[in-house]
């Protein structure tokens, strides 16, 4: 079954790209429906996964590569555990989210489904491969189709965004693999369950904490932690709005999962020694993250920036190196995809009738956009974390379980909320209440069943991890725990 | 009779290469329709030749008919088998990339016999365990491809040629001189022979020995294209046919690392010097790769960039051999991963290569920025162009991705983490350019709106490379196993 959801968006790609051009407006179609089922997969798995038994779930294990003078062999190995499920869920919803509103994308609409299809087969590989070299396949395949969907349906400057993106990806992935395959060598398995239990790394040619870093340094980029992240702010911003959704809300989780699952679960031991350092990089993070918000005048910018503070809480509750922090960084993704996600999707509605995201020209669109203005509201207050909505509970978790073990970076987080507080609702209220300026007279509100059902059943999510959290949190708690464990 | 069968694969081109050519002077057309007439007939002898080359590798392996040739000069083996293969291979794309070319400018048999000549010595490269015959081979390959260099005889082709001709007569001389050292110190010009001396050798012949390896690495390095060997590589790459500079950017390479392989595995693989040389390979791997890598980045010839490209490749080739004797000599981890990365750049690199033929030939320009649009008018030579494109710089689901693993693998396992750093990087430099050309293609507005489809004999060729770069990225298996049973017989 995760075989199955890994490779059936592929199969839909495929379909779409053998589609005669004068059907291409099936393309979307298709690619929805592939989405849908892929979704329904996913909910299969949600509801089968036995939540009272550890370990790895559903899983695959075949062949790959097996050279037998060099013993060096990779499996093509799947499955899921308490950590993963809830990310494939995340990229299956968004994904759908993404296609249903690109309903109206006109310019060579059967590349651009079958892209976006083609993304979402390598981000589901990257959450449930077991096997190191299989998950840096799926790492790597991620990028082609982000280079196209960034360069040919963006705005702005797209070709130099998709450049970045490219290249500092692939700047981090150079290192990541040298320090697979040091790994690797060393301990004689690509295999991550068998890789998670060998603890502490002996007799490798290379320090343990220089393959933590050469693995890690990928994973810091794509999270993004400053001073990595100047990628994000310009592919945000340039990306079409549904890459935008995907971008913030799965591809940046690629980065937090790694660093649980990978750096820390590989080798605990060094994860230990330098776990202040993250905390401060963390704070870093969220500051300057949340300053670089204030200070934006473009609305898909400030949402960006706002991306980096609220990842540098992923990064904090990680450097807890306690379960309950560790809970609330893997929740913080989770939250973090949906909210974003959601606010991506405002953001591109309204560029698409005022054809700016200016903040200073835009201004009274309420009256206009009575249901935009109310679904911004919601996702703009589970941003900033307030409470019965899903940030909320992400965040306060993460700094439950900080605080004991980093004191001052978790009070600057804290300060972080403060400044989300005032950056999310500031560019509300400059956005969308106020008088109603008579240039946007015109403007009308989101009507068609396509955009109006992805928002929903968003806020759906958004509410219902916000009131009852524990449906999510438990499940990623369970996951965890043998990290956490191994790091105790 | 078995020494006849066992130099079958060979013996099928070289006998097919007289008969394309005897054939073609004998056919009594005469007028004006003769040569359009001629040519089916020569193309067809030719890949008959191919065929039959394959059949005669294929009844090897299915007879396990294994052993020496000419008194021990040749040995058939697994390596040997999949070089046959692999030149054979080759040798059929180069032919069937040939025919517009050969329609336009009216190339006549010869080329193709000339084709098909140099291939039965590149296998013969790849069989040789005696350096007299490594050297007669590597001749006879040489002046082949100095023929088809200067085939189109235009200004650059000439000047090609005379480049091609001139720095490979140096390169010549230094390989002989290296080998005259090892005749001259071991008194054998057996590969084994030499062996049994290099391995009882004392410390007071150090110093021949290394340089020996140093002239037989300049020399060989003129074949496999690294630097500082590879002054010739980008004039030589513009100025020859399109599917010649293919012919030499896989083929011509490919030998060069059979030949390097066979030398210093064997002969210079187990005692004194080992450590010498695998030193000098790293330094050489880490300085094509970088170098090639960084003058790639501005060519605007599409050409002259798979030139320099194909100096950053044949770097990364060589970590694998510098990683065989770095970590011991016995590890076939190295080998077996430069045999299958030279099967994958041969897919690869002759996919690129096709689709450059069918592209140029039509818009008739080689410079990258005309490649624009050229997604909207022919979506499956874009598509094909850029699969090998991606293959080159290491993405997955390739076989150029699987490849560099297996390279870079080696490289850790032997201790070279700095070398594989250096490795790794450097892909990062290549994705620019690389990259750049699939951005041109898709993303920018074609000049013209009119749609093309490429010959049948391209887009025959240019689909073997691509589903072969695809299934070997998918499913390496059967590669990686052939590439290790090739790797044993050094161990």
């Amino acid at each position: 079954m995760v075989t199955f959801a890994i490779f059936f968006p592929l199969v839909g790609a495929l379909i779409i790209a053998t589609l005669p051009r004068d059907q291409e407006r099936q393309a979307k179609y298709i690619a929805a429906v592939t989405a849908a089922i892929v979704l329904a997969a996913v909910a299969y798995l949600f509801v089968a996964y036995d939540r009272d038994q550890s370990g790895y779930q559903f899983v695959t294990s075949e062949n790959w590569i097996d050279s037998g003078v060099s013993a060096f062999n990779l499996n093509y190995a799947v499955g899921i555990d308490g950590l993963s499920l809830p990310l494939l869920a995340l990229n299956a919803f968004l994904t759908l989210v993404a296609v249903l509103i690109s309903f109206k994308v006109e310019l060579r609409p059967k590349e651009y489904f079958a892209w976006l299809l083609v993304l979402e087969t390598a981000l589901m590989g990257v959450f449930s491969s077991l096997d190191f070299v299989l998950f840096f396949l799926f790492w790597e395949v991620e990028l082609i189709p982000m280079y196209f969907l960034i360069s040919i349906w963006g705005s702005g400057n797209r070709v130099y965004s998709a450049w970045k993106y490219v290249l500092y990806t692939f700047f981090g992935s150079a290192f990541m693999i040298i320090g697979i395959l040091t790994l690797g060598f060393t301990a004689g398995t690509f295999d991550i369950r068998e890789l998670g239990q060998i603890g502490e790394i002996h007799g490798a040619i290379i320090p343990a904490w220089c393959i933590f870093a050469l693995i890690s340094i990928a994973f810091l980029i794509k999270l993004p932690v400053v001073p990595f992240h100047t990628w994000l702010p310009d592919a945000h911003t340039d990306a079409p709005t549904a890459v935008s959704v995907i971008l913030a809300g799965v591809l940046l989780k690629m980065g937090g999962y790694g660093i649980l699952r990978l750096s820390f679960n590989i080798m605990p031991d060094v994860a230990k020694d330098i776990d202040v350092y993250l905390a401060i990089l963390a704070a870093v993070s969220i500051i300057y993250g949340a300053v670089m918000t204030l200070l934006q005048s473009d609305l898909k910018r400030l949402i960006a920036y706002s991306s980096v503070s609220h990842m540098g809480y992923v990064l904090l509750g990680a450097s807890s190196i306690g379960v309950i922090g560790l809970t609330g960084a893997a929740t913080q993704l989770v939250t973090h995809g949906l909210i974003t996600g959601m606010l991506f999707v405002l953001v591109g509605m309204v560029y698409d009738r005022a054809h700016t995201r200016d903040i200073g020209e835009l201004k009274g669109l309420a009256t206009r956009m009575p249901f935009i203005t109310a679904m911004m509201m919601i996702a703009g207050l589970a941003s900033l974390g307030l409470p019965a909505l899903a940030g909320f509970a992400a965040e306060v978790t993460v700094f439950l379980g900080t605080f004991d073990q980093h004191e001052i970076p978790t009070l600057v987080g804290v300060v972080g909320v403060a400044f989300a507080a005032g950056y999310i609702l500031w560019t509300i209220q400059r956005v969308f209440w106020g008088p109603p300026d008579p240039k946007w007279a015109e403007l009308t509100d989101a009507t068609e069943w396509w955009e109006r059902g992805p928002l929903i059943a968003m806020t759906a999510a958004v509410l219902a991890i916000g009131v009852y959290p524990a449906w999510v949190m438990d499940l990623l708690r369970d996951g965890v725990t043998p990290i956490a464990t191994r790091l105790g | 009779m078995t020494d006849v069968l066992r130099f079958g694969p060979e013996l099928a081109l070289f006998i097919a290469a007289a008969v394309v050519i005897t054939v073609d002077a004998l056919i009594p057309i005469a007028g004006k329709s003769a040569y359009d007439a001629r040519r089916p007939i020569a193309v067809f002898l030719a890949l008959a030749g191919v065929g039959a080359s394959f059949a005669m590798s294929a009844i090897l392996i299915a007879a396990d008919e294994k052993g020496t040739v000419a008194s021990g000069m040749i040995e058939v083996d697994d390596f040997s088998l999949f070089f046959s293969f692999l030149f054979a291979g080759v040798a059929g794309m180069i032919v069937l990339g040939s025919v517009d070319y050969l329609a336009r400018n009216r190339f006549h048999a010869e080329y193709l016999g000339l084709v098909l000549a140099s291939a039965a010595a590149m296998m013969t490269m790849a069989a040789a365990t005696d350096l007299i015959m490594i050297f007669v081979a590597l001749e006879t390959q040489a002046i082949a491809f100095y023929v088809l260099v200067g085939f189109l005889k235009d200004g650059r082709s000439s000047e090609a040629a005379l480049k091609y001709l001139l720095l490979g007569a140096t390169s010549t001389a230094l390989t002989l001189y290296g080998m005259a050292y090892l005749f001259g110190l071991s008194g054998q010009t057996s590969l084994d022979g030499i062996a049994q001396y290099v391995s009882n050798a004392g410390d007071e012949n150090r110093s021949a020995l290394v340089l020996a390896a140093v002239f037989l690495t300049a020399g060989l390095g003129f074949k496999m294209a690294v630097v500082p060997f590879q002054m010739w590589v980008p004039d030589v790459y513009e100025g020859a046919p399109t599917p010649i500079t293919a012919y030499l950017s896989v083929a011509s390479k490919a030998a060069g690392f059979a030949v390097v392989m066979r030398i210093f595995l064997v002969a210079l693989g187990h005692g004194l010097i080992t450590s010498d040389w695998a030193n000098l390979f790293a330094a050489i791997a880490a300085i094509s790769m970088t170098v090639g890598n960084v003058l790639a980045l501005n060519q605007k010839n599409i050409k002259r960039m798979l030139g320099y490209s194909s100096i950053a490749q044949a770097g990364t080739f060589l970590i694998g051999l510098a990683a065989v004797a770095a970590k011991d000599p016995q590890l076939e981890l190295g080998t077996s991963s430069v045999v299958f990365f030279l099967g994958a750049y041969a897919f690869t690199n002759l996919g690129a290569f096709m689709a450059i033929i069918a592209i140029s030939a039509k818009i008739k320009s080689e410079q990258i920025e005309d490649f624009a649009g050229i997604y909207r008018r022919s979506p499956f030579l874009a598509l094909g162009l850029a699969a090998c494109l991606i293959s080159l710089t290491g993405i997955p689901p390739t076989a150029g991705f699987v490849a560099k693993l297996l390279v870079f693998n080696a490289a850790v396992e032997a201790n070279l983490v700095w070398l594989a750093l250096i490795g790794v990087l450097n892909s990062v430099i290549s994705a620019y350019y690389y990259l750049r050309v699939v951005l041109v293609m898709f993303t920018r507005d074609p000049s013209e709106a009119t749609t093309f489809q490429p010959s049948p004999y391209l887009g025959f060729a240019m689909m073997i490379s691509v589903v072969g770069l695809l299934a070997i990225g998918v499913y390496p298996n059967p590669l990686v196993d052939a590439a290790d049973h090739a790797a044993r017989i050094f161990g």
